[in-house]
């Protein structure tokens, strides 16, 4: 089968793979029909995560049709068109047991403090991820559910991450009815949660990046004020005079280990690694909350320590609340707010590219070229 | 004003919002949110039929974090450790935890060496690395390059050059030891005439 690999920091090409085999009683094999590059690949692509393997696929956004089962399979059968949670989960562990699916302990033997990922890295377990023909979906029973007959492909795919993340990352702000809330980064895991702030009753959402042409999707798909953070001395400054010197009630960081605005945390992290991630937003995020308010963290840092404003966190009193996504918790719910058409995933996608030409959709996503907000991976059968 | 004790007064209202965003709302209760409470104790909800999963069988030694009490049941099987980079991982999930940076460091480390050493061997096969395909650099001239940047107050212009040198060290560093090589050797066989 055809599949993306990586060959070392920012190269990637498509090569000819071994079709991938049941491995466990409980495996299937999905054919893949739709994928995505998410920002967290970003992290990979740039060599940023510790034990990223030549020859290894990426993609943990992906959705396709169930082309082989194993024995113990009951609830899948050949032909179902699936879509897969970037959570690779057994169901059964004390974590499971009690729905932190992304933070199962039986699926990554290289990792106690993350759970599975599809194609992100052996730190999160060295599962081929579902940029290729084919991939193999562990746990077939827990995962994967039937897409909707109502749902459009397009829309799926971005629920098995980025829209869920972005509902999940607004969850966890606890926003309560009025609140201001301040969203880091206009990918689209932050004009997700931008949207899904409404839809818990923000009194105000405002987003912040440095990139117009998001900046002009947050106000145009999530309806919320903007700032251009490179057009201000000081961001922070700024938010509190937006909010009469109180600061926002709630600040999601939807940016996570690339974080620009600052030379030398972006440099020290992203390029020279010697952080587990550049904490820009996250600090902005400290500093941008009111004293007893929430930050909430949906960008993914790597597993080395950060230098985060944790004095600033304290005296404020504030409550720092994140995690990997439990995706499939979500989908109920965001199946009624997609077929109510409250959240329209699939109008953040603005590329599609070919598996064959997949590095380029990787530079384009990389250097935000050419209004690029989510690009999809579409297989060529 | 934090000055004083009322939070500053709304700039719309709950009824405005409502009339102006679809949907607004449709979440309001905190209680009745898909991850509230976090911890929801329910061992038959993912569907799993089992108490602990069957094992995957381990075809060949799997490294693992030695915070685990043993390998878990299942487990991924992409590029299996191999040669100097291979050691390298071995080592350091055999001897450190994942509270160590040297853990991670080593780690780091193993995969640039991985990377470096791929290339390398890539050009002895009939598909060399090839920084030009590889990076997806032509689409600066296909997709906008100049006019994603010229006129923006993009703050990242500053360190993508950086991102030249980090693509083209291996390179760099595969050039400077062939000269090396070819050095050394050209050296021997001076001397040996
Ligand atoms: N927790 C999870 O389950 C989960 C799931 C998916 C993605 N993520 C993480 O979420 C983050 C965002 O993902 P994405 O797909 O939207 O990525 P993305 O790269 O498309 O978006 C990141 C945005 O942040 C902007 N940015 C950079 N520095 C900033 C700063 N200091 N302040 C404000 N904005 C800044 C960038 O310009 C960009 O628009 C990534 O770190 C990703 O790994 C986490
Ligand atoms: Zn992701
Ligand atoms: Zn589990």
């Amino acid at each position: 089968m055809r599949a993306m690999v990586y060959r070392g920091p920012y190269r990637i090409r498509v090569e000819e793979k071994d079709r991938p085999a049941i491995e466990h009683p409980n495996d299937a094999i999905v054919r893949v029909t739709r994928a995505a590059i998410c920002g967290s690949d970003l992290h990979l692509y740039h060599g940023m995560m510790p034990d990223t393997r030549v020859g290894h696929t990426f993609g943990h956004e992906f959705v396709g049709v169930v082309d082989e089962i194993g024995p113990s399979v009951q609830n899948l059968s050949v032909g179902d068109r699936v879509m897969v949670p970037f959570n690779i989960y057994c169901g059964s562990c004390y974590f499971c047991a009690r729905g932190l699916y992304s933070n199962c302990h039986n699926v990554n033997p290289n990792a106690t403090a993350v759970g599975g990922i599809y194609g992100y890295s052996h730190t999160c377990g060295g599962y081929d991820g579902g940029q290729a023909e084919y991939v193999r979906v562990p746990f077939a029973d827990i995962g994967p559910s039937p897409i909707p007959a109502w749902m459009d492909d397009d829309d799926a795919v971005l629920l098995t991450d980025a829209l869920a993340t972005g509902y999940f990352g607004a969850q966890l702000g606890d926003i309560a009815e009025g609140d201001t809330v301040v969203v880091f980064g206009a990918g689209p895991v932050g004009l997700f949660a931008a949207k899904s702030a409404w839809l818990m009753g923000a009194g105000r959402v405002i987003v912040i990046d440095h990139l117009e042409y998001r900046l002009e999707k947050a106000r145009e798909f999530a309806q919320a004020e903007t700032r251009n953070f490179a057009e201000y001395d000081d961001i922070v400054v700024e938010m509190k005079k937006t909010t009469d010197h109180l600061g926002a009630d709630v600040a999601i960081d939807a940016v996570g280990a690339e974080a620009d605005g600052n030379l030398l945390q972006h440099v020290t992290a992203a390029k020279l690694k010697l952080q587990g991630g550049s904490p820009i937003a996250l600090n902005w995020a400290i500093d941008s909350v009111r004293k007893g308010g929430t930050v909430s963290v949906m960008g993914a840092y790597g597993p080395m320590f950060s230098a985060v404003k944790f004095g600033d966190a304290l005296n404020k009193g504030l409550t720092l609340r994140m995690n990997q996504c439990p995706v499939k918790r979500q989908w109920p719910r965001l199946f009624e707010h997609v077929r109510n058409g409250y959240l329209k995933p699939s109008d953040l996608v603005t590329h599609r590219i070919p598996l064959e030409h997949i590095a380029d959709g990787y530079h384009i996503f990389s250097a935000k070229l050419d209004g690029c907000i989510k690009p999809l991976i579409v297989p060529a059968a | 004003m934090p000055y004083t004790a009322q939070k500053p007064p709304a700039k719309e209202s709950s009824e405005q919002l409502r009339a102006r965003i679809p949907g607004w709302g449709a979440d309001l209760d905190p209680a009745d949110r898909p991850s509230v409470p976090k911890e929801q104790f329910d061992p038959n909800l993912s569907g799993a039929h089992w108490d602990f999963p069957e094992r995957q069988p381990e075809e060949r030694p799997r490294e693992r974090s030695i915070e685990h009490e043993f390998l878990t049941p299942v487990f991924g099987t992409s590029c299996p450790t191999h040669g100097v980079s291979g050691a390298i991982r071995r080592f350091s999930y055999a001897k450190y935890s994942e509270g160590r940076a040297a853990h991670w460091l080593l780690l780091l480390a193993a995969d640039r060496v991985d990377a470096l050493g791929s290339t390398l061997r890539s050009f002895a096969t009939l598909r060399p690395d090839n920084p030009i395909t590889q990076t997806g650099i032509r689409t600066e001239f296909t997709h906008h390059g100049l006019q994603s940047r010229r006129g923006q107050k993009r703050v990242d212009l500053v360190h993508q050059p950086l991102d030249v040198i980090v693509v083209a060290g291996p390179w760099v560093a595969a050039g400077l030891g062939a000269y090396a090589a070819y050095r050394k050797l050209s050296r021997a066989g001076r001397r040996r005439r």
